[in-house]
């Protein structure tokens, strides 16, 4: 009851909170996507080239966030700018590795016929390994968007907003309504990203495929 | 036509996988490329549409340079199986069909009725299949759907790596029968690569038998069975083949070609007499005619002469005038079923000149089967 009135009186400030955790959340994906993409088609016939940048994102990996973030910042001093960044190295590491694997799965045989068929390299990248890889890459963007959103909640620790600030102003006042709204929207808004990318997948996806 | 001059293939430099390779394919004919795993007859074959490229000499399509032509043009120009299919799992079978006469630009509506024709060519109907994906065929509507996509561009040649090593041995057989009906069809020069002999001569209008980069042998299945080259491939081939296979056993293969001749107004004691001499049963009544031409006009099998004694009967009485031509290629199969259906005893050969050269008779055929069977069996 409590949490409801909190939320009905606090309707524009959720929204505008919610707003910027999709924009810090999002931007640092789409980043991600836009370099991570491309480096993994890159590397993904080159062995040893994919090892090294996999380990390179692994490590990323396993800096905790406040780490990150707190690295960012004499780079790019506080508020959401830090915070993109530092999501946007957390986002690559899923994106690159599903990149790759999706390109490694493509069947041998099916990418030996569309050579043998004349098909010249961008061909065979437009026209078979992305329609074929794109499930398992957008399960990368998946994992890393639903990740971000969660970590998003974090970055308001260095003053960049978004539905974290909720939950760390209710922890310090010891208000429930306040920590439940910033939670409760959070993993909604986790949820209904996972939902639509979903929907993206699908689309995206050949009823081959399926 | 296709020509290797002087090819050679090496990794390393030091030993080579195809080594001095030199032959030509006449255009429309199917060439099989058979061998061991490892003799370097996919590497021969894939050297073709550039997928490997010969560490020296030159290979000619029409005589043209095939490194003077752009790679992606030439595999366009060249229809390409392979023994996993490799169709688009991502695009219906319509799309994969099309996919190299889209590359090339082609009209979408011709293409279409390419498509069209192509499907019913092996026999999958457009109605029930062209929409349907890879992933809903069985590996031998995918093999034929692979085929259909080699054809569209309407390739002169036709490059086949082992394209039904993959399939079980009933839908192999009912393909390989398709893929002779196709090549009698449409006249394409194909060149298919399988590690199986019996494939090979069921489908080749000549083999080239390869072994360690080389090419041991290149002649048509007949001269393969009957004069291998060297003991590769005879072993290879397989001793006994010809007896597994009695349609390449030719008429010519089996006759005796003694012809014991005798004139038609002999007696039967003086037909007698030579066929003692001779050691025959059987007699070809030939006329002289102005002493130039011989010309058959009956036979005499030693099975006439029972219960004769009037010595006025000449041989033009009692001689068989109504005999059955063979040409000297009918296979063997075809001979025994005429001469069972008509119960014959001797059947005269000719050659293409019409020429008798020789006749062919139980003992005859039993002397050459005897030769060909396995000799090494215990009784």
């Amino acid at each position: 009851m409590e949490l409801l009135n909190f939320i009905s009186n606090n309707w524009s400030e959720i929204a505008t909170k919610t707003f910027e955790h999709i924009t810090i959340s999002f931007t640092a994906v789409l980043l991600a996507c836009l370099v991570g993409i491309p480096i993994g088609f890159l590397i993904a016939n080159r062995e040893t080239l994919s090892r090294i940048v996999l380990n390179i994102a692994n490590i990323i990996q396993t800096i905790p966030s406040l780490a990150l973030f707190a690295f960012a910042m004499p780079l790019f001093g506080i508020g959401s700018k830090p915070a993109i960044f530092a999501l946007f190295l957390y986002a690559l590491l899923p994106i690159i590795k599903n990149t790759l694997l999706g390109i490694k799965s493509v069947n041998p045989a099916t990418r030996k016929a569309a050579k043998g068929m004349g098909m010249s390299q961008t061909q065979i990248m437009f026209k078979v390994e992305v329609p074929l890889a794109i499930s398992v890459i957008m399960g990368g963007v998946r994992i890393a968007t639903v990740t971000s959103i969660g970590i998003t909640t974090i970055a308001t620790l260095i003053a960049a907003g978004g539905l974290g600030d909720f939950i760390y102003t209710g922890l310090g006042m010891y208000n429930q309504p306040m920590i439940m709204t910033g939670a409760i929207f959070s993993a909604l808004l986790a949820l209904l990203a996972d939902f639509l990318l979903g929907l993206v997948e699908k689309r995206l996806t050949s009823d081959g495929l399926v | 036509m296709i020509e290797f001059k002087n090819v050679y293939k090496s990794y390393d430099e030091k030993t080579y996988v195809i080594e001095n390779l030199n032959f030509k394919i006449e255009s429309g004919q199917l060439i099989v490329l058979v061998g061991e795993s490892g003799c370097g007859k996919s590497t021969t074959m894939q050297m073709v549409n550039r997928l490997i490229e010969p560490t020296q000499g030159t290979i000619f399509i029409g005589g043209k340079d095939i490194k003077t032509i752009d790679k992606n043009e030439l595999r366009r120009s060249i229809g390409y199986v392979i023994q996993d299919v490799g169709l688009f799992p991502h695009q219906t079978i319509e799309e994969n069909i099309s996919t190299v006469p889209l590359l090339c630009k082609k009209d979408k509506t011709e293409v279409h009725k390419k498509v069209l024709s192509l499907m019913g060519t092996v026999g999958l109907p457009y109605d029930k299949y062209a929409k349907r994906y890879p992933k809903e065929l069985s590996g031998g509507q995918q093999q034929r759907i692979g085929v259909a996509r080699a054809l569209a561009n309407d390739p002169d040649i036709i490059l086949m790596d082992e394209p039904f090593s993959a399939l079980d041995p009933i839908t192999r057989e009912q393909l390989q029968d398709e893929l002779l009906r196709l090549h009698d069809e449409l006249g394409k020069t194909i060149i298919f690569v399988t590690h199986d002999v019996d494939e090979a001569i069921k489908l080749g209008d000549k083999i080239a038998v390869m072994q360690k980069g080389k090419i041991v042998q290149f002649e048509t299945p007949e001269e393969l069975l009957k004069n291998p080259v060297n003991e590769f491939v005879e072993q290879f081939i397989g001793k006994n083949r010809l007896w597994k296979t009695p349609e390449m056993v030719k008429a010519e293969d089996v006759m005796n070609c003694t012809i014991i001749e005798v004139n038609p107004n002999r007696s039967v004691a003086q037909a007698i007499e030579t066929m003692k001499k001779h050691n025959t049963t059987v007699l070809a009544v030939i006329l002289k005619e102005d002493g130039v031409s011989n010309k058959l006009i009956g036979i005499v099998g030693a099975n006439r002469f029972h219960g004769i004694t009037d010595n006025t009967i000449k041989m033009k009485d009692i001689m068989k005038t109504d005999f059955i031509k063979i040409p000297k290629d009918m296979a063997l199969t075809e001979v025994i079923r005429i001469r069972e259906e008509n119960n014959i005893m001797y059947s005269p050969v000719f050659d293409e000149h019409d020429n008798l050269i020789g006749i062919i008779t139980n003992t005859s055929i039993l002397g050459v089967l005897s030769q060909i069977m396995p000799k090494s069996e215990e009784y």
